[in-house]
Protein backbone atom coordinates (compact mmCIF):
# COMPACT_ATOMS: atom_id res chain seq x y z
CA UNK A 1 0.00 0.00 0.00
CA UNK A 2 2.82 2.10 0.77
CA UNK A 3 4.45 1.81 -1.90
CA UNK A 4 1.52 3.12 -4.31
CA UNK A 5 0.68 6.00 -1.82
CA UNK A 6 3.57 8.14 -3.05
CA UNK A 7 3.61 8.13 -6.96
CA UNK A 8 -0.36 8.57 -6.36
CA UNK A 9 -0.23 11.23 -4.63
CA UNK A 10 2.43 12.88 -7.03
CA UNK A 11 -0.07 12.04 -9.56
CA UNK A 12 -2.83 13.57 -8.08
CA UNK A 13 -0.80 16.87 -7.93
CA UNK A 14 0.45 17.14 -11.13
CA UNK A 15 -3.48 16.25 -12.32
CA UNK A 16 -4.45 19.04 -10.36
CA UNK A 17 -1.85 21.66 -11.60
CA UNK A 18 -2.87 20.34 -15.13
CA UNK A 19 -6.24 20.59 -14.46
CA UNK A 20 -6.01 24.71 -13.07
CA UNK A 21 -4.06 25.14 -16.28
CA UNK A 22 -6.36 23.81 -18.57
CA UNK A 23 -8.66 26.53 -17.19
CA UNK A 24 -6.18 29.12 -17.62
CA UNK A 25 -7.18 31.39 -20.42
CA UNK A 26 -3.55 32.41 -21.98
CA UNK A 27 -5.08 34.74 -23.85
CA UNK A 28 -6.20 36.94 -21.10
CA UNK A 29 -3.41 39.06 -20.13
CA UNK A 30 -4.61 40.83 -17.21
CA UNK A 31 -4.21 44.90 -17.89
CA UNK A 32 -1.74 46.86 -15.66
CA UNK A 33 -4.07 49.99 -16.43
CA UNK A 34 -7.09 48.63 -14.42
CA UNK A 35 -6.94 51.51 -11.37
CA UNK A 36 -4.98 53.68 -13.73
CA UNK A 37 -6.01 57.02 -15.02
CA UNK A 38 -7.33 55.85 -18.78
CA UNK A 39 -4.44 57.42 -21.00
CA UNK A 40 -5.66 60.42 -22.53
CA UNK A 41 -6.41 61.09 -26.92
CA UNK A 42 -8.03 63.29 -29.47
CA UNK A 43 -8.80 61.59 -32.23
CA UNK A 44 -10.74 62.77 -35.32
CA UNK A 45 -14.20 61.79 -35.58
CA UNK A 46 -15.68 59.19 -37.78
CA UNK A 47 -18.96 60.99 -39.02
CA UNK A 48 -17.07 64.22 -38.72
CA UNK A 49 -13.20 63.92 -39.11
CA UNK A 50 -13.09 67.83 -38.15
CA UNK A 51 -14.15 67.25 -34.62
CA UNK A 52 -12.39 65.74 -32.22
CA UNK A 53 -12.81 62.90 -29.26
CA UNK A 54 -11.27 63.19 -26.26
CA UNK A 55 -11.99 61.05 -22.44
CA UNK A 56 -11.87 64.89 -21.28
CA UNK A 57 -14.94 65.41 -22.69
CA UNK A 58 -16.47 62.88 -20.72
CA UNK A 59 -15.22 63.47 -17.16
CA UNK A 60 -17.71 63.03 -14.52
CA UNK A 61 -19.49 60.42 -16.32
CA UNK A 62 -19.13 57.11 -16.07
CA UNK A 63 -18.93 55.31 -20.15
CA UNK A 64 -17.49 52.34 -21.64
CA UNK A 65 -14.79 52.36 -24.27
CA UNK A 66 -14.90 49.96 -26.78
CA UNK A 67 -12.42 49.23 -29.33
CA UNK A 68 -13.51 47.41 -32.38
CA UNK A 69 -13.23 47.63 -36.48
CA UNK A 70 -15.32 46.21 -39.51
CA UNK A 71 -12.65 43.46 -40.12
CA UNK A 72 -13.21 41.74 -36.33
CA UNK A 73 -14.68 38.94 -36.49
CA UNK A 74 -15.28 39.01 -32.61
CA UNK A 75 -16.78 42.38 -33.00
CA UNK A 76 -19.57 41.21 -35.31
CA UNK A 77 -20.23 38.49 -32.27
CA UNK A 78 -20.56 41.38 -29.58
CA UNK A 79 -22.45 43.85 -31.39
CA UNK A 80 -25.60 42.69 -31.26
CA UNK A 81 -24.89 42.37 -26.93
CA UNK A 82 -23.94 46.34 -27.82
CA UNK A 83 -26.67 47.24 -29.52
CA UNK A 84 -28.94 45.47 -26.48
CA UNK A 85 -26.43 47.65 -23.86
CA UNK A 86 -27.03 50.63 -25.44
CA UNK A 87 -30.76 50.31 -26.31
CA UNK A 88 -31.20 49.91 -22.29
CA UNK A 89 -29.74 53.34 -21.61
CA UNK A 90 -27.47 51.79 -18.42
CA UNK A 91 -24.38 53.39 -19.86
CA UNK A 92 -23.07 54.80 -22.75
CA UNK A 93 -20.50 53.30 -24.85
CA UNK A 94 -18.17 55.02 -26.73
CA UNK A 95 -16.47 53.37 -30.09
CA UNK A 96 -12.77 53.61 -30.89
CA UNK A 97 -12.53 52.27 -34.55
CA UNK A 98 -9.02 50.44 -34.70
CA UNK A 99 -6.64 50.15 -37.66
CA UNK A 100 -9.92 50.60 -40.25
CA UNK A 101 -11.10 52.00 -43.74
CA UNK A 102 -13.38 54.77 -43.03
CA UNK A 103 -15.94 53.79 -45.68
CA UNK A 104 -15.76 50.15 -44.30
CA UNK A 105 -16.39 51.13 -40.74
CA UNK A 106 -19.47 53.10 -42.14
CA UNK A 107 -20.79 50.78 -43.98
CA UNK A 108 -20.49 48.05 -40.82
CA UNK A 109 -22.28 50.48 -38.75
CA UNK A 110 -24.90 51.10 -40.84
CA UNK A 111 -25.85 47.19 -42.01
CA UNK A 112 -25.58 45.84 -37.99
CA UNK A 113 -26.54 49.08 -36.45
CA UNK A 114 -24.51 51.90 -34.29
CA UNK A 115 -24.66 51.50 -30.97
CA UNK A 116 -22.07 54.32 -30.05
CA UNK A 117 -23.07 58.06 -29.32
CA UNK A 118 -19.60 58.65 -31.08
CA UNK A 119 -17.09 56.99 -32.52
CA UNK A 120 -13.46 57.89 -32.58
CA UNK A 121 -11.11 56.76 -35.33
CA UNK A 122 -7.46 55.60 -34.10
CA UNK A 123 -6.18 54.79 -37.45
CA UNK A 124 -2.43 53.89 -36.50
CA UNK A 125 -3.44 51.81 -33.52
CA UNK A 126 -1.95 54.37 -31.34
CA UNK A 127 -4.32 54.76 -28.76
CA UNK A 128 -4.92 50.96 -28.81
CA UNK A 129 -1.52 50.71 -27.75
CA UNK A 130 -1.82 53.51 -24.82
CA UNK A 131 -4.79 51.21 -23.95
CA UNK A 132 -2.70 48.24 -24.04
CA UNK A 133 -5.31 46.89 -26.59
CA UNK A 134 -3.75 43.24 -28.44
CA UNK A 135 -6.72 42.20 -29.89
CA UNK A 136 -9.92 43.47 -30.93
CA UNK A 137 -12.00 43.98 -29.16
CA UNK A 138 -11.79 45.05 -26.07
CA UNK A 139 -13.85 47.32 -23.90
CA UNK A 140 -12.76 49.33 -21.28
CA UNK A 141 -15.05 50.81 -18.48
CA UNK A 142 -13.83 54.25 -17.44
CA UNK A 143 -15.50 55.84 -14.04
CA UNK A 144 -16.16 60.10 -13.16
CA UNK A 145 -12.54 60.70 -12.54
CA UNK A 146 -11.46 59.03 -15.83
CA UNK A 147 -9.92 56.10 -14.12
CA UNK A 148 -9.97 52.52 -15.70
CA UNK A 149 -11.94 50.15 -13.88
CA UNK A 150 -11.96 47.10 -15.76
CA UNK A 151 -11.28 45.40 -18.57
CA UNK A 152 -13.15 43.06 -21.12
CA UNK A 153 -10.58 41.45 -23.61
CA UNK A 154 -12.35 39.81 -26.30
CA UNK A 155 -16.17 40.43 -27.28
CA UNK A 156 -18.90 41.00 -24.29
CA UNK A 157 -21.24 38.30 -23.84
CA UNK A 158 -25.22 39.09 -21.97
CA UNK A 159 -23.71 37.09 -19.13
CA UNK A 160 -20.88 39.39 -18.37
CA UNK A 161 -22.77 42.26 -19.12
CA UNK A 162 -25.49 41.97 -16.98
CA UNK A 163 -23.28 39.89 -14.09
CA UNK A 164 -20.19 42.46 -14.47
CA UNK A 165 -20.57 45.91 -16.08
CA UNK A 166 -24.14 46.70 -15.08
CA UNK A 167 -23.74 46.27 -11.36
CA UNK A 168 -19.98 47.54 -11.90
CA UNK A 169 -21.37 50.89 -13.81
CA UNK A 170 -24.50 50.98 -11.19
CA UNK A 171 -21.62 50.96 -8.25
CA UNK A 172 -19.31 53.71 -10.21
CA UNK A 173 -22.19 55.87 -11.04
CA UNK A 174 -23.08 55.59 -7.37
CA UNK A 175 -19.94 56.51 -5.71
CA UNK B 1 2.82 26.50 -78.18
CA UNK B 2 6.62 26.10 -77.12
CA UNK B 3 7.32 29.84 -78.35
CA UNK B 4 3.97 31.07 -76.78
CA UNK B 5 5.68 29.45 -73.12
CA UNK B 6 9.23 30.90 -73.79
CA UNK B 7 7.52 34.39 -74.61
CA UNK B 8 5.51 34.24 -71.43
CA UNK B 9 8.76 33.24 -69.34
CA UNK B 10 10.66 36.43 -71.26
CA UNK B 11 7.39 38.53 -69.82
CA UNK B 12 7.95 37.75 -66.51
CA UNK B 13 10.58 39.49 -66.03
CA UNK B 14 8.78 42.02 -63.65
CA UNK B 15 7.93 39.67 -61.04
CA UNK B 16 10.82 40.48 -58.87
CA UNK B 17 10.77 38.70 -55.19
CA UNK B 18 10.65 41.80 -52.94
CA UNK B 19 13.55 42.42 -51.42
CA UNK B 20 13.43 42.73 -47.42
CA UNK B 21 13.17 46.87 -46.60
CA UNK B 22 15.78 48.45 -44.19
CA UNK B 23 13.81 48.98 -41.66
CA UNK B 24 15.47 52.36 -40.44
CA UNK B 25 18.00 54.62 -42.42
CA UNK B 26 20.34 54.79 -39.25
CA UNK B 27 21.61 50.97 -38.17
CA UNK B 28 22.90 51.72 -35.06
CA UNK B 29 18.81 52.14 -33.94
CA UNK B 30 18.38 49.10 -35.64
CA UNK B 31 20.48 47.45 -33.85
CA UNK B 32 19.25 48.84 -30.74
CA UNK B 33 15.62 47.57 -32.24
CA UNK B 34 17.00 44.17 -32.85
CA UNK B 35 18.23 43.78 -29.02
CA UNK B 36 15.35 45.20 -27.71
CA UNK B 37 12.71 43.15 -29.58
CA UNK B 38 14.46 39.58 -28.47
CA UNK B 39 13.75 40.41 -25.38
CA UNK B 40 10.08 41.62 -25.71
CA UNK B 41 6.77 39.13 -26.24
CA UNK B 42 4.37 39.51 -29.20
CA UNK B 43 1.10 39.58 -27.64
CA UNK B 44 -0.38 38.12 -30.34
CA UNK B 45 1.49 35.26 -30.71
CA UNK B 46 2.50 34.67 -27.41
CA UNK B 47 5.57 32.41 -28.28
CA UNK B 48 7.29 34.55 -30.53
CA UNK B 49 9.11 37.83 -29.91
CA UNK B 50 8.46 41.33 -31.40
CA UNK B 51 11.20 40.81 -33.25
CA UNK B 52 10.66 37.73 -35.10
CA UNK B 53 6.31 38.21 -35.26
CA UNK B 54 4.59 39.40 -38.45
CA UNK B 55 1.05 40.42 -36.38
CA UNK B 56 0.34 43.86 -37.21
CA UNK B 57 0.47 44.80 -33.67
CA UNK B 58 3.77 43.52 -33.49
CA UNK B 59 4.29 45.98 -36.58
CA UNK B 60 3.42 48.20 -34.64
CA UNK B 61 4.72 47.85 -31.49
CA UNK B 62 8.25 47.90 -33.32
CA UNK B 63 7.33 51.15 -35.09
CA UNK B 64 6.65 52.30 -31.34
CA UNK B 65 10.30 51.16 -30.58
CA UNK B 66 12.03 52.42 -33.40
CA UNK B 67 10.42 56.21 -32.56
CA UNK B 68 11.25 55.93 -29.17
CA UNK B 69 14.67 55.01 -29.74
CA UNK B 70 14.61 57.75 -32.31
CA UNK B 71 13.63 60.21 -29.25
CA UNK B 72 16.89 58.91 -27.81
CA UNK B 73 15.19 57.14 -24.92
CA UNK B 74 17.53 54.74 -22.58
CA UNK B 75 16.05 50.66 -22.63
CA UNK B 76 15.02 51.02 -19.54
CA UNK B 77 12.22 53.90 -20.44
CA UNK B 78 11.31 51.83 -23.61
CA UNK B 79 10.50 48.56 -21.57
CA UNK B 80 8.63 50.58 -18.76
CA UNK B 81 6.65 52.12 -21.57
CA UNK B 82 5.77 48.72 -22.70
CA UNK B 83 5.39 47.20 -19.45
CA UNK B 84 3.05 50.25 -18.26
CA UNK B 85 0.30 49.17 -21.06
CA UNK B 86 1.00 45.43 -21.45
CA UNK B 87 2.52 44.28 -18.22
CA UNK B 88 5.16 42.08 -17.24
CA UNK B 89 3.94 39.59 -19.68
CA UNK B 90 5.89 41.65 -22.85
CA UNK B 91 8.84 40.39 -21.02
CA UNK B 92 10.51 37.20 -21.58
CA UNK B 93 12.74 37.86 -18.23
CA UNK B 94 9.80 38.43 -15.97
CA UNK B 95 11.31 40.15 -12.73
CA UNK B 96 11.77 38.47 -9.59
CA UNK B 97 8.38 39.30 -7.78
CA UNK B 98 6.05 38.15 -5.04
CA UNK B 99 3.64 36.69 -7.66
CA UNK B 100 7.01 35.30 -9.93
CA UNK B 101 8.69 33.72 -6.70
CA UNK B 102 7.20 29.74 -8.08
CA UNK B 103 8.27 30.44 -11.69
CA UNK B 104 12.02 31.69 -10.89
CA UNK B 105 12.50 29.41 -6.95
CA UNK B 106 10.40 26.36 -8.67
CA UNK B 107 12.86 24.42 -10.62
CA UNK B 108 15.25 24.85 -8.05
CA UNK B 109 12.58 23.35 -5.34
CA UNK B 110 12.28 20.53 -8.03
CA UNK B 111 15.80 20.24 -8.27
CA UNK B 112 16.61 19.49 -4.24
CA UNK B 113 13.13 17.48 -3.58
CA UNK B 114 14.48 14.93 -6.95
CA UNK B 115 18.79 15.39 -5.39
CA UNK B 116 16.78 14.25 -1.85
CA UNK B 117 14.50 11.30 -3.29
CA UNK B 118 18.34 10.33 -5.14
CA UNK B 119 19.64 10.38 -2.35
CA UNK B 120 17.53 9.02 0.30
CA UNK B 121 16.87 5.51 -2.34
CA UNK B 122 20.97 5.04 -2.91
CA UNK B 123 20.96 4.99 0.92
CA UNK B 124 18.69 2.51 1.28
CA UNK B 125 19.77 0.81 -1.15
CA UNK B 126 23.38 0.43 -0.12
CA UNK B 127 21.66 -0.54 3.97
CA UNK B 128 20.24 -3.51 2.00
CA UNK B 129 23.22 -4.72 0.08
CA UNK B 130 24.34 -7.09 2.98
CA UNK B 131 28.03 -9.05 2.72
CA UNK B 132 26.95 -12.67 2.90
CA UNK B 133 30.29 -15.21 3.61
CA UNK B 134 31.13 -17.72 0.67
CA UNK B 135 31.31 -20.84 2.28
CA UNK B 136 34.28 -23.66 0.75
CA UNK B 137 32.46 -25.51 -0.81
CA UNK B 138 30.25 -22.95 -2.54
CA UNK B 139 33.79 -21.73 -3.51
CA UNK B 140 34.41 -24.67 -5.16
CA UNK B 141 31.62 -25.09 -7.12
CA UNK B 142 31.24 -21.67 -8.33
CA UNK B 143 35.48 -22.59 -9.79
CA UNK B 144 33.91 -25.82 -11.20
CA UNK B 145 31.31 -23.89 -12.57
CA UNK B 146 32.89 -20.95 -14.25
CA UNK B 147 35.86 -23.71 -15.71
CA UNK B 148 32.99 -25.86 -17.62
CA UNK B 149 31.33 -22.97 -18.94
CA UNK B 150 34.56 -22.17 -20.33
CA UNK B 151 35.05 -25.12 -21.92
CA UNK B 152 31.47 -24.85 -23.37
CA UNK B 153 32.47 -22.01 -25.19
Amino acid sequence: MNRFLLPLSIFIVVVVFLGVGLRLNPREIPSPLVGKAAPDFSQPQLYDPAKVFSPADLKGKVWLLNFWASWCSGCKTEHPVLMELAKSGEVPIYGMDYKDQQDEAMTWLRRWGNPYPVVGVDDAGRVGINYGVYGVPETYVIDKQGMIRYKQIGPLDPDTVTKKIIPLVKQLESE
Amino acid sequence: MKWLMFIALLLSGPAWAGEARPLADDPAAEARLKHLAVELRCLVCQNQTLADSNAPLAEDLRREVREMIAKDMSDKEIIDFLVARYGDFVLYRPPLKATTTLLWVGPFVLLTIGATVLVITLRRRAHKVVDVPVTDEEHRRVEQLLAEGGKRS
